[in-house]
């Protein structure tokens, strides 16, 4: 198939244009000289308006989305968008609220942000929660501030590690790291949990504390939580709770009460903002009472008159974004949270575990599951089939599946689980649509053992062929460069 | 699968490799390791004259499936540093226990447990089984 679309550079040619100004009226006033651009515009596309909205519209559908296709990216919990939330948050009163609008002026967005805030601590049992983060890394960054700012308002200076699994999602030691903090690493046990045993090794007075995520990468539930923040708590550490993986657990166990000081949500994971570049994203957080003083402010509080306003709690580490978050995607979460109630949350963490596990048992005689447990929302499985020569390998695997039309699941994470296949389905699809990938992951398998070429060469019915991921990494052509262009296709 | 293990280097559990030579020490990644992380894209090494701490990241290393940390497998004082991977890193891929290797370094005494080629492609086989 060769449904390429060439750059909007070849569609250039010296004279065309898509805007025709009025005649000037007036003497033109120079720019000054400092303030025009010195580089070379040679090369700039000229085209005509209807070439440039061909062009991006062409681009657009090859987008593969969540509205065109099955999407199981493990740990991105790519659950489809109800349109009722579009609407909601194109309603002109949250649409053209300005930011700097006075409070007065503003009471239904403010009452929005409270009764969200207030949903969100109720859904996961913690005390207080501020909305400003812009997506999950920069809420983890919020919370180990807070982590930081908590232990030197107690004089306690010696506190400098911070605890992560080996199946921690790359954020987490990164998040440590851009805090000033040292990474300290934690081993796996078989059963896919924290071995507790590094755990006591590792705990010590430097310990700021512990970031976790569960259900865990392997998508498995930490059977040892509550024991693990005890450990970490008499160690007067204090425990991060990543929250990309709350899809599991709505309605059935609260962070706060398992043990978690501190966490995440994912409001375009959870609860259903749209992400995968239609974000932005919303990392809303969450803590306990002790920690409430730390958080970013502004949020909002309801006073004696009923009215609503913004405050700063008393030692915020201070603003962690313009504004008051992506507030957009926090009118989305509110909807989502009040169409669905108390009751159908929890019937979308029964049904995405549900899923994943009918998708779990129905591959694992062909695709060995990483550790054999019942999972939770997603599943981690190997791309090693028996029969299939070595060199078949689950990128392979991942190549072939967007030729019979699926999104790919996440491949080679989590870091620890060799040939890692990692699906999370989500309680949005249809067992019918199940069934079409589990049957054609079972297909795929048939055509590694009998056809491996078709899979070393796939994909073949997609826009483009397999890319050179190893050659763009290591001779990157980083701007439209035709010469370039024109040497690489002669090769 | 069978991974190249000569007899004559040690080996770390994070799977880096160790060559006495003379007084001073060469390190890079096994076999086993590039295979496992696929074509290298990326590296990230010490500066002559740093030290390196064993048991703790010297560096970083980046395929296209994963970015990883490079742990010593002994404290010491680099004296040189294959800067040619900055550039070219196919050799960690093509020839890791040649024109792979990454630093060279006079240690101070400290190590982490060193294994030996037997042990070593026992301890591979027992992660792949």
């Amino acid at each position: 198939m060769n449904n390429e679309e060439p750059p909007i550079f070849t569609y250039s040619q010296p004279g065309k244009i898509g805007v025709n100004l009025p005649a000037v009226g007036v003497e033109p006033a120079p720019i000054p000289e400092h303030l025009l651009r010195q580089d070379d515009l040679a090369g700039f596309p000229e085209l005509t308006e209807p070439e440039v909205i061909r062009h991006f519209t062409r681009m657009s559908q090859r987008n593969y989305a969540i509205d065109t296709g099955f999407y199981p990216l493990g740990s991105c919990t790519m659950k489809y968008n109800p349109k009722l939330h579009e609407e909601a948050a194109r309603l002109p009163g949250f649409a053209a609220a300005h930011p700097l609008q006075d409070e007065e002026l503003s009471q239904g967005a403010l009452q929005l942000m409270y009764e969200l805030q207030n949903y969100l601590a109720e859904i996961s049992g913690f005390a207080a929660v501020s909305l400003q983060p812009a997506a999950g890394a920069q809420g983890e960054l919020t919370g180990i501030l807070v982590f930081r700012a908590y232990h030197l308002d107690r004089g306690d200076t010696q506190r400098t590690e911070i605890l992560v699994p080996d199946s921690a999602h790359g954020t987490n030691p990164a998040t440590a790291a851009m805090a000033g903090l040292k990474v300290v690493e934690l081993k796996s046990d078989a059963r896919g949990n924290v071995d507790l045993d590094d755990l006591k090794a590792k705990l010590s007075p430097r310990t700021a504390g512990m970031m976790l995520t569960n259900p865990n990468t392997l998508g498995l539930f930490e059977e040892h939580i509550v024991e693990i923040c005890r450990l970490v708590h008499e160690a007067g550490g204090l425990m991060y709770g990543d929250g990309a993986n709350f899809n599991a657990i709505l309605g059935i166990a609260k962070p706060g009460e398992l043990g978690f000081d501190f966490m995440h949500y994912n409001l375009h994971k959870t609860f259903t903002t749209p992400h995968g570049g239609g974000g932005p994203g919303s990392g809303a957080v969450g803590c306990t009472a002790e920690l409430a003083p730390f958080l970013p402010g502004p949020r909002v509080r309801q006073r004696d008159d009923g009215r609503y306003e913004f405050f700063t709690p008393e030692k915020s580490i201070g603003r962690m974004k313009a504004f008051h978050g992506n507030f957009g995607m926090l009118v989305r979460a509110w909807a989502y949270i009040r169409s669905m109630g108390a009751t159908g949350l929890r019937a979308v963490s029964e049904t995405a575990v549900l899923n994943a596990n009918y998708v779990r048992v129905m591959l694992k005689d062909i695709y060995p599951q990483a550790i054999d447990r019942i999972c939770m929302h997603e599943v981690v499985l190997r791309g090693q089939i028996a029969g299939a020569p070595k060199d078949v390998r689950t990128l392979d695997i991942a190549k072939r599946l967007i030729d019979y039309g699926f999104h790919p699941p996440t491949i080679y994470f989590p870091l620890i689980v060799p040939e890692a296949l990692m699906i999370e389905p989500t309680e949005t699809e249809s067992k019918q649509t199940l069934d079409r990938f589990i049957a054609t992951m079972r297909k795929i398998a048939g055509e590694a053992v009998e056809t491996p070429e078709v899979l070393h060469a796939a994909p073949t019915k997609a826009p483009v062929r397999r890319l050179d991921e190893v050659r763009a990494a290591r001779q990157p052509i980083l701007r439209y460069d035709a010469a370039a262009i024109a040497r690489l296709q002669s090769e | 699968m069978a991974y190249k293990t000569p007899a004559d280097l040690r080996y770390a559990k994070t799977h880096e490799w160790v060559r006495q030579e003379g007084e001073e020490v060469v390190i890079g990644i096994t076999d086993y390791a590039q295979h496992a992380l696929g074509d290298v894209v990326y590296i990230e090494l010490p500066a002559v004259g740093s030290t390196i701490t064993a048991g703790e990241s010297f560096g970083i290393v980046e395929s296209v499936k994963a970015s990883s940390d490079l742990y010593a497998p002994v404290s010491g004082e680099v004296v040189a540093v294959n800067t040619a991977l900055e550039s070219d890193q196919a050799p960690i891929n093509s020839d890791p226990y040649g024109a792979g290797w990454m630093l060279r370094v006079r240690p101070s005494g400290e190590s982490v447990e060193l294994l030996d080629a037997e042990e070593y492609a026992a301890f591979v086989a027992e992660i792949e089984h």
